[in-house]
């Protein structure tokens, strides 16, 4: 399995990525060798293996459903880039 | 000699009998800063103004009385644990203007210590690196070489201390970010379990792998902060939920009978001959202290790199989705539409290493390739934290090289990442199975300091500094500083 620029042009849209050319050709050459790598995993039997997504038991963490303080609006506002009467301006979504 | 070279109870003994203040340990950090960083470049921000009237509140307050060791002790914090009011960057042109609204817990917790932070620390641009060559800013120098890469991610961290810059300092550690630096400065970094200490303010990278940690000068050093910052909180729903034991009483300085596993494929091939003999010395002085040492085998080793990759990278890509230029950031100029201002933002806000592993990280959890990349590697996973399982059934601490080789000339690996990511191999197993790990001191290679790698069981953190301690009291290594 090999990718292609096709590919990778493919999956830079998935994650909101916008390359150049240069960029789409380096991606596709490294995804390739770091794949092939990775491709070893291929030589253990793993179908009768639980998968581990977490070392430590997880628990449902709950609180009682009560208000509490939000973060303060104007001190989120200090870190947007573009703000208006106390929301974030982004361009027009709809027409 | 430098008040950096004071131990913590000295430094105590003397702010307590008013000998010394605090803001005198804050001028001395100021004072070393201005002489050193300049080569060094450990530093991203300095926070003077704030650590002066910190340090002169302290000592307004206290007059002399000084309540625990950590007091007034100038630190350095990576800047990927966010600071409230102090710019937290991550290394990355995206945050450059990101001045968070609250501290981190464990930022908070330091702050409760009455420890006075001197500013944010350099570090491959969102903690993905081995060298600090990624960070967006500028490289971090080695000390002891100002050729040689630091190490990474957290190389400002461990350069600063190193230095003699702070008295110690924060990193994060996802493959091995905390130990590697510590290694190749000649210094103590530790992973502590995953989940006993908070990741609250921390900016994920691999949430299942990330853990913050300390770097310090030596292991008592590190018992000190290492107490002070592990501990549950509800704000992390990852956070272990355990008591927090008296990390300084097991520092007794004796491994009688303690039962050390060797595993071969730490010392095999790829390991540089000079490290592997360091390493081979440094395991003889724990058996001449009584420790019983013997070889294991942990199979799965060779297979940890490429199941890191792919899962570190596919958290990775799932962490940074929220970095789209609307609500903090840098925000792209000129968007055709939103979607192009997403697109636009992330383009220009990140760096090559970090989009290389987003694009990993999206593909592996892409339709048709989930199963083949990312659930084979979960359940290589199993199979890796099996192998540890298995030895420390029978062991009470695994021990090996830090890295297979001392520090590389900076500019010597970054044009091929594979290179460069077999730098954590000796690391990454750790982190997968979740495990506490330390790096000590334990020679040298052609100038360049080599670390000894400490493994033990979850939570078992006690006798991991128990083992490191014992061995830096028959060694000189930790003593010794770079000429700068």
């Amino acid at each position: 399995m090999s990718i292609t620029i096709k590919d990778v042009e493919h999956v830079a849209n998935l994650a909101r990525l916008e390359l150049t050319d240069d960029e789409k050709q380096q991606f596709t050459e490294q995804l390739n060798a770091i794949l092939k790598y990775a491709e070893q995993l291929n030589k253990l039997d793993t179908d009768h293996v639980e998968p581990t997504s977490h070392v430590m038991p997880l628990f449902n963490v709950m609180r009682e459903d009560e208000v509490r303080p939000s973060l303060p609006l104007d001190k989120v506002m200090q870190n947007a880039p573009d703000e208006e009467d106390g929301q974030i301006k982004v361009p027009a979504v709809l027409e | 000699m430098s008040l950096f070279d004071l131990k913590l109870q000295e430094i105590h003994n003397r702010l307590h009998g008013k000998e010394l203040t605090v803001t005198d340990l804050v001028d001395e950090a100021l004072r070393r800063i201005g002489q050193v960083d300049g080569k060094v470049k450990a530093f991203l921000t300095l926070d003077e103004e704030r650590a002066r009237s910190a340090a002169q509140q302290l000592d307004k307050q206290s007059g002399g009385d000084v309540k625990g060791l950590l007091f007034g002790l100038p630190i350095g914090i990576k800047d990927n644990i966010v600071t409230e009011g102090l710019t937290t960057t991550c290394a990355s042109q995206f945050l450059k203007n990101f001045n968070p609204i609250y501290d981190a817990t464990v930022v908070k917790k330091l702050k409760d210590a009455q420890a006075v932070t001197i500013g944010k620390l350099n570090m491959d641009e969102f903690a993905m690196g081995g060298s600090n060559e990624n960070s967006s800013f500028h490289p971090t120098h080695n000390p002891w070489n100002l050729d040689y890469v630091p190490g990474g991610s957290s190389g400002g961290s461990a350069a600063a201390v190193a230095a003699g810059e702070v008295y110690f300092s924060l990193g994060s550690d996802t493959g091995g970010s905390i130990r590697q630096p510590a290694s190749y400065c000649g210094i103590v970094g530790m992973k502590p379990t995953y989940g006993l200490v908070s990741r609250f303010g921390l900016v994920a990278f691999a949430s299942s792998l990330d853990q913050i940690g300390p770097l310090t000068k030596n292991v008592e050093d590190c018992a000190y902060l290492l107490q002070a910052i592990a501990g549950y909180d509800p704000m992390d729903s990852t956070s272990a939920k355990v008591d927090i034991p008296d990390y300084v009483s097991a520092l007794t300085g004796d491994v009688k009978g303690l039962r050390v596993a060797v595993p071969k494929e730490y010392l095999g091939q790829g390991i540089d001959p000079k490290v592997k003999d360091a390493v081979q010395t440094a395991l003889k002085v724990l058996e001449a202290q009584g420790a019983i040492v013997e070889e294991v085998s942990m199979p799965h080793s060779e297979y940890a790199v490429a199941t890191y990759y792919l899962l570190a990278s596919s958290e990775a890509s799932s962490n940074l989705a929220r970095f789209d230029g609307v609500r903090y950031g840098v925000r792209a100029e000129n968007p055709a539409n939103l979607l192009d201002l997403y697109h636009k933002s992330r383009s220009q806000g990140f760096g090559p290493e970090v989009k290389r592993r987003i694009m990993l990280g999206t593909y592996a959890l892409s339709s048709g390739y989930y199963d083949a990349y990312y659930l084979k590697a979960q359940k290589v996973r199993t199979l890796i934290k099996q192998d540890f399982d298995n030895v420390f059934a029978k062991y009470d601490v695994i021990v090996g090289p830090t890295a297979p080789t001392p520090a590389f000339k900076i500019g010597s690996q970054t044009k091929d990442p594979l290179t460069m990511y077999l730098n954590d191999i000796l690391t990454i197993p750790v982190n997968l199975a979740g495990v506490p790990a330390i790096s000590v001191p334990c020679g040298f290679a052609d100038g360049m300091p080599v670390g000894l790698q400490i493994i033990g069981k979850p939570l078992d953190e006690s006798t991991v500094l128990r083992a490191a301690h014992a061995y830096e009291q028959n060694t000189d290594f930790h003593k010794q500083r770079p000429a700068l």
